[in-house]
């Protein structure tokens, strides 16, 4: 936002606050007004944030921003043999969605792809700078297009690239879309795939945790661009070890400081507090230290040199360093390396592991300081956008090895037919298909980081109209429930943490091995993208606080003053840590930081967070216990003078993290509020998810009822989508008469559910114990049944490849011919056409011959319909280039009428509301003829082929 | 009266109470079984067993409103076995005509061909089912057993204005010359129906061999959609599917009574009871309490049947329902009137009683 905007909000926020302290007390006194309709920000906020669309945005992020990024740090590429070789990318660009065929390429919306069985992508391009013999050759492309294609990136529907993006509703149903489909999801090979959300431990925050010997470990998991370590310091027997990967034994701690030049046991005693007690227990490691005859700096590399841990790839290179020199490499480049060391200047990661010690030992004296786990401001998350950058850095760095692999070998010939050309070496199947796979299979398996996550997508089946905004908010836990060993199947991680309050949904898990590990977004939560962290740097050196390298070991532990962390990074001291949240707090609710810094005061530090992944959910902003937002700003808002962002900018409403949250009073209700309370809620009922956002009263259900209802409520039946019936799914159920509950909820209108329904209204008799009803089996009325209640429309695929090979003979679809010495054709093929394929409106009985197709062999196949009868609901004939191939597919369609044995599960245990809205969850048995009214003679209705 | 009668058989007064009467509570209704075994009173050497003549004398039917739909009536004497028989035989057994057999020759619109025919099988048809045999399976459609009805319609846009975008039922013609496709129906009639429609003033104005209603919306369509379907009505029962059935429902209920068990009624109870339910309960001139008749009064029964929760209550006043007497509803789909309909559940039921009879 504009400066002057802020100036402004800040004047009026100023004479607000003005009047309200030094004003007319009685007006302090009177009685708070409840505002009403505060629940309207919600539908304000998921316009311009929440579930789907973080999602979106963070592809978008990633596709305009992270990719260049990418590219600029791999946009080398150089070969061994060659010294004047080289390939620079210069710039990336990510396409329009399109299609190649016939050397042609086309514009392509999703909904073709999903009949095609095609991807929805567009293609990424490159312009280039390499050498060609002695020539650099310069190549660059025009129209926002580079000059080199190097593969084709699958887009998430609704980003800046798709086709749908910023559409009107009825540019969408030219496009064969539906505008209650949120997107967020991909379509690879003609299936939808949404990338779940994955959970992680933060990365560089220093966790303080027990081992399986119940010591205490301070463990960091640094991460940079380059490099990924964990570092643990463990407390044993009395003693402080360093546990790396890189030594091969647990070295002292103390050893370690003086190699990093903290030679003085002074000095070491400082890092650590200058408390009595504190310094006491580092006696045992000094000494210790002292037993191995480490004392000056170049001792201490010594001792550690000799512990490095051989690597593998070390044996074959020539050039080996001294082990002083490793040693110290290792202490600079590896060991929490997300501190950084310049020149070898250890100053700061020195002060980084006093800090570590430091908790370590306070930990030691009082168990309390030990870090909670499964606290969730300790947790990030990553999305989509996120998840393809990392797929994408190693598909591209594959690339480039790839293309120095050629040209070493070409430019190591000595005598060459022609001149190598290296952008002729570049193969787009790289990136196309290393995308497409991971996508379609769920497999994120990048060896480059040391990453193996299976199921990651997950198929948005679209049964029931919610799915896609359901599936979007899932979490994926950090440890795959599989993997935890019999001892660690403990409760902690399971556990609902009350941290999680407003920013997971505390009914909506799965049943089962993934209950509490598989989580969901709640309603108003938004999850971060990574800000620049240098401006927020320098803004806090400006308000005072010292930096580190200009510190002395003495002064680290100044009482009153408290160490400075920026996303976990020691940047140094502060001396009135509590004005420099205030102001930094400040700052935010006038826009001068971004609304997603976040900042909390714990002990003698003060954590700055401006890092991705943190979930974090908006709040009103209370003064002594007066919300800011009053009647006049949800006049505005409803009126639609005001967006969300407008509160954001007047300063009435901010976001705050889970470590913000922590420390903060938050009320519930207004009349809840104190002179403590620093933040209200906007509405309570937020802090549900989509899924059990559509429970009406959930608040009187016993919990796990309120459980149950979320995994059957993805199993609704209705309607899925506007274009529901263009969209040939493998399989799809229908009610013939959906309708919207009676009893809505909020939620249910903000995610559309009630405009496409799933389910029916029943009335519903509850008989007292015995009698009919066994647990939860009903007694249905048949008249009902035979009136339509709970009948269903069932749509199923069949298809079939025509295939070309390699001596050029294709299959091919055929009139069917009589058997010799007879007039007509066998009575199975009865459906067929002249065309060879059965007709729209066509009954199918068991055994009829729905196409007739001649493989070259001459052996005609016929591919038969399911047992069932059903009608042919419509013919689909598509060409695939790429494969040489033509498909043909058949919607075909029965009705189903619930037996009166249907089983309904009803999760719903009691129905003591006014209303119960009900859906009938499963209709088992398939249900005897289905259709009552109907025996149809053969439509008369011309074959009807989609040829797309 | 038959209670009366049977009173003078010496039946204790609170049994016979019993006898005659539901008493409700406020949880739990109590006494709700009949007593048809004829020797449940031996004991008290009372015969109870069942007398045609007194049968006879007691049963009486009152009709309290009568119109093309609806019916209400007392039925009052019998045992509730009968009158279950009766709305059960209104519901599933009263048989009338439906379309059963739709030939779908062109739809283009937007609803399947199956819901499109179900749906057209619930329209009801005035059309008199005496005038028609059932079809058996292995028979063929004739003018005897089948009603044919076209429907044609096809949505054209006219200016701004759409032209049959909403298909109704007054859109099914008539066919009474029988099936245009008769190779693919095999309906081949004889003779025309013509004749079947009723003279003009036995019409009163109603339209015969037509849907009842006129505008029961069967689907919408564009334009440029059409459908073309032949469908054919045949005679069914309700048993066989709901389509059939003659009443949207059928039911009854028993009549309530209330009555105060004394004459001096406290008067803070007095006042909880004439708060609660105004109208039923009355102050009569000399200032007690008095209770008018319940029936008219049902929306406060409720309110009584709550209240008698308490005990100073529950001692001055009882509710209670009559055993015998049934207040009988029958709302008609409207191809035959209420009435009409009753009488033909009795013939069934009679039809019925006399093929047991006849094989016991």
């Amino acid at each position: 936002m504009g400066l002057a905007g802020g100036q402004e909000a800040m004047e009026q926020d100023d004479g607000g606050l003005h009047q309200a302290l030094h004003g007319d007390p009685a007006l302090l006194t009177q009685p708070i007004k409840t505002v009403q309709d505060k629940f309207q920000l919600l539908p304000a906020f998921l316009q311009v944030r929440g579930l789907v669309k973080q999602h979106i945005d963070s592809f978008n992020y990633f596709i305009n921003h992270e990719i260049k990024k990418i590219v600029k740090a791999n946009e080398r590429v150089t070969c061994d043999t060659d010294p004047n070789f080289f390939l620079k990318y210069t710039a990336i660009y990510v396409g329009l969605p399109s299609v190649e065929e016939d050397m042609v390429t086309k514009d392509i919306t999703p909904q073709q792809c999903r009949l095609r069985d095609i991807t929805y992508a567009a293609p990424i391009s490159v312009d280039i700078e390499y050498t060609r013999g002695k020539e650099i050759v310069v190549k660059k492309g025009s129209n926002g297009r580079g000059a080199i294609s190097i593969g084709r990136i699958p887009l998430m529907l609704r980003c800046d690239r798709c086709v749908l993006y910023n559409k009107s509703e009825p540019q969408l149903a030219k496009l064969g879309e539906c505008p209650l489909d949120p997107g967020g999801y991909f379509v690879v090979r003609g299936t939808e795939k949404v990338i779940l959300i994955q959970e992680q431990l933060s990365k560089n925050r220093i966790i303080i945790d027990t081992d399986s010997h119940n010591d205490i470990v301070a463990s960091v998991t640094s991460s940079t661009h380059e490099r990924k370590s964990k570092t643990n310091i463990v407390m044993s027997k009395g003693k402080l070890y360093l546990k790396h990967n890189a030594f091969s034994d647990d070295v002292n701690m103390v050893a370690v400081l003086k190699a990093m030049g903290a030679e003085a046991d002074q000095e070491v005693m400082q890092l650590a507090g200058n408390d009595e007690t504190l310094s006491a227990l580092l006696v045992p490691t000094i000494q210790d230290c002292k037993s191995h005859k480490v004392f000056t700096q170049a001792q201490a590399l010594e001792f550690l040199g000799n512990k490095i841990r051989p690597s593998p790839m070390s044996f074959g290179k020539v050039r080996r360093k001294s082990k002083v020199d490793e040693a110290r490499d290792i202490l600079a480049n590896v060991v929490v390396c997300h501190v950084p060391v310049v020149r070898y200047n250890f100053q700061q990661k020195v002060m980084y592991m006093a800090v570590m010690i430091r908790r370590m030992l306070l930990a030691v004296l009082d168990p309390s300081f030990i870090d909670d786990r499964d606290y969730y401001g300790n947790k990030r998350l990553e999305l989509a956008g996120g998840l393809m950058s990392l797929l994408f850095e190693d598909l591209f760095k594959r690339l480039n090895t790839d293309l120095k692999r050629q040209a070493d070998i070409t430019l190591s010939k000595a005598n060459r037919a022609s001149q190598f050309d290296v952008a002729k070496c570049i193969r787009t199947d790289t990136i196309t298909y290393g995308l497409e796979n991971s996508l379609s299979s769920g497999n994120w398996t990048i060896k480059r980081f040391r990453m193996e996550r299976k199921g990651v997508t997950q198929v948005c089946g679209m049964l029931s109209p919610a799915d896609t905004s359901i599936w979007q908010p899932s979490i994926l836990p950090s440890l795959h429930p599989t993997s935890l060993a019999g001892a660690e199947q403990v409760s902690g991680p399971r556990a609902l943490h009350p941290s999680q309050w407003g920013m997971l949904c505390p009914a909506d898990t799965p049943e089962g091995e993934s209950c509490g590990l598989v989580k969901n977004l709640a309603l108003m939560t938004h999850v971060t993208t990574d800000e620049e962290e240098a401006l927020m740097t320098r803004c806090l050196f400006m308000l005072g606080v010292e930096p580190i390298t200009a510190m002395a070991p003495c002064e680290l532990h100044t009482r009153g003053a408290a160490c400075v962390f920026l996303n976990g990074l020691l940047l140094g001291l502060h001396r009135r840590p509590h004005k420099l949240v205030q102001v930094i707090r400040d700052m935010r609710r006038r826009g001068y930081v971004g609304e997603f810094v976040h900042v909390h005061l714990q002990g003698d530090a003060c954590y700055f967070s401006c890092d991705g992944g943190r979930v974090c959910r908006p709040l009103i902003i209370c003064d002594k216990g007066v919300p800011r937002v009053k009647q006049e700003h949800i006049t505005n808002l409803i009126s639609g003078k005001w967006g969300f962002n407008d509160f954001l900018r007047h300063g009435l409403i901010e976001y705050l993290d889970v470590n913000e949250e922590n420390v903060s009073l938050i009320a519930l209700y207004e009349q809840h509020c104190t002179p403590s309370t620093t933040h209200l809620e906007i509405e309570p009922f937020t802090i549900m998810g989509v899924v059990s956002g559509l429970i009406p009263f959930p608040h009187h259900n016993q919990s796990p009822r309120n459980t149950y209802q979320c995994a059957m409520g993805k199993q609704a039946m209705g309607n899925i989508a506007y274009n529901q019936l263009n969209r040939m799914d493998t399989l799809l159920y229908l009610l013939c008469y959906p309708q919207r509950p009676l009893l809505t909820t909020k939620t249910i209108e903000l995610i559309n559910y009630d405009k496409l329904g799933a389910g029916q209204n029943a009335t519903v008799a509850v008989m007292s114990y015995s009698g009919y009803d066994i647990e939860d089996a009903i007694v249905m009325n048949k008249a009902s049944l035979d009136r339509g209640f709970g009948r269903c429309i069932v749509l199923k695929k069949y298809g079939a490849t025509l295939r070309k090979y390699a001596n050029r003979t294709t299959d091919r679809i055929v009139t069917p011919l009589p058997l010799p010495g007879q007039r007509t054709p066998p009575a199975r093929f009865r459906l067929l056409d002249r065309d060879g394929l059965a007709a729209v409106g066509d009954y199918i009985m068991p055994g009829d011959v729905y196409i007739n197709l001649q493989r070259p062999t001459n052996t005609a196949r016929w591919t038969r319909c399911s047992r069932q009868k059903c009608v042919v609901d419509k013919v689909q004939l598509t060409c695939e280039w790429q494969t040489r191939c033509s498909r043909s597919a058949w919607w075909t369609r029965c009705s189903w009428r619930p037996m009166m044995t249907a089983t309904t599960t009803s999760s719903s245990s009691s129905a003591t509301h006014g209303g119960l809205s009900w859906a009938i969850s499963s209709v088992a048995g398939m249900g005897r003829r289905a259709w009552s009214a109907t025996l149809c003679a053969r439509c008369v209705r011309a074959l009807a082929p989609l040829c797309v | 009266m038959g209670g009366d009668k049977k009173r003078s058989k010496g039946l204790p007064e609170y049994l016979e109470l019993q006898r005659t009467h539901v008493h409700c509570g406020p949880d739990v209704n109590k006494h709700t079984t009949t007593f048809t075994s004829a020797n449940v009173f031996e004991p008290l050497c009372i015969d109870n067993s069942w007398n045609l003549e007194a049968f006879k004398s007691d049963l009486q039917i009152e009709v309290n409103h009568l119109d093309d739909e609806v019916m209400e009536f007392d039925l009052i004497g019998v045992d509730p076995a009968i009158a279950n028989a009766l709305r059960r035989i209104l519901l599933a057994e009263v048989p009338t005509v439906a379309i059963e057999h739709v030939f779908m020759i062109n739809n283009t619109s937007i609803m399947q061909d199956e819901v499109l025919s179900h749906r057209l099988g619930l329209v009801p048809l005035r059309v008199d089912p005496k005038l028609f045999d059932f079809k058996l399976a292995e028979e063929a459609p004739s003018e005897k057993n089948t009603v044919v009805f076209k429907l044609d319609v096809r949505c054209t846009r006219q200016g701004t204005r759409l032209i049959n975008d909403k298909v109704t039922s007054n859109m099914l013609q008539w066919m009474p010359a029988g099936s245009q496709l008769p190779e693919e129906t095999s309906c081949r009639f004889t003779q025309g129906q013509a004749h079947l429609v009723p003279s003009q003033q036995e019409q009163k104005g109603k339209k015969f061999m037509a849907p009842v209603h006129e505008d029961i919306l069967l689907t919408k369509l564009r334009p440029g959609q059409c459908i073309q379907l032949e469908a054919h009505a045949v005679k069914g029962i309700g048993k066989t599917h709901a389509k059939w059935s003659p009443v949207a429902t059928a039911w009854y209920k028993l009549l309530p009574e209330v009555v105060l068990l004394t004459d001096d009624v406290p008067e803070s109870v007095a006042k909880t009871l004439l708060d609660a339910a105004p109208g039923l309960f009355v102050r009569k001139p000399d200032g007690k309490l008095a209770v008018t008749n319940a029936r008219h009064h049902e929306k406060h029964l409720e309110k009584v049947r709550v209240l008698l929760d308490q005990e100073a209550i529950a001692q001055v006043v009882q509710y209670r329902k009559r055993k015998d007497h049934f207040i009988f509803t029958i709302e008609s789909t409207g191809i035959l009137p209420p009435d009409v309909l009753f009488e033909q559940a009795l013939s069934i039921l009679h039809d019925k009683a006399e093929q047991l009879a006849n094989k016991l």
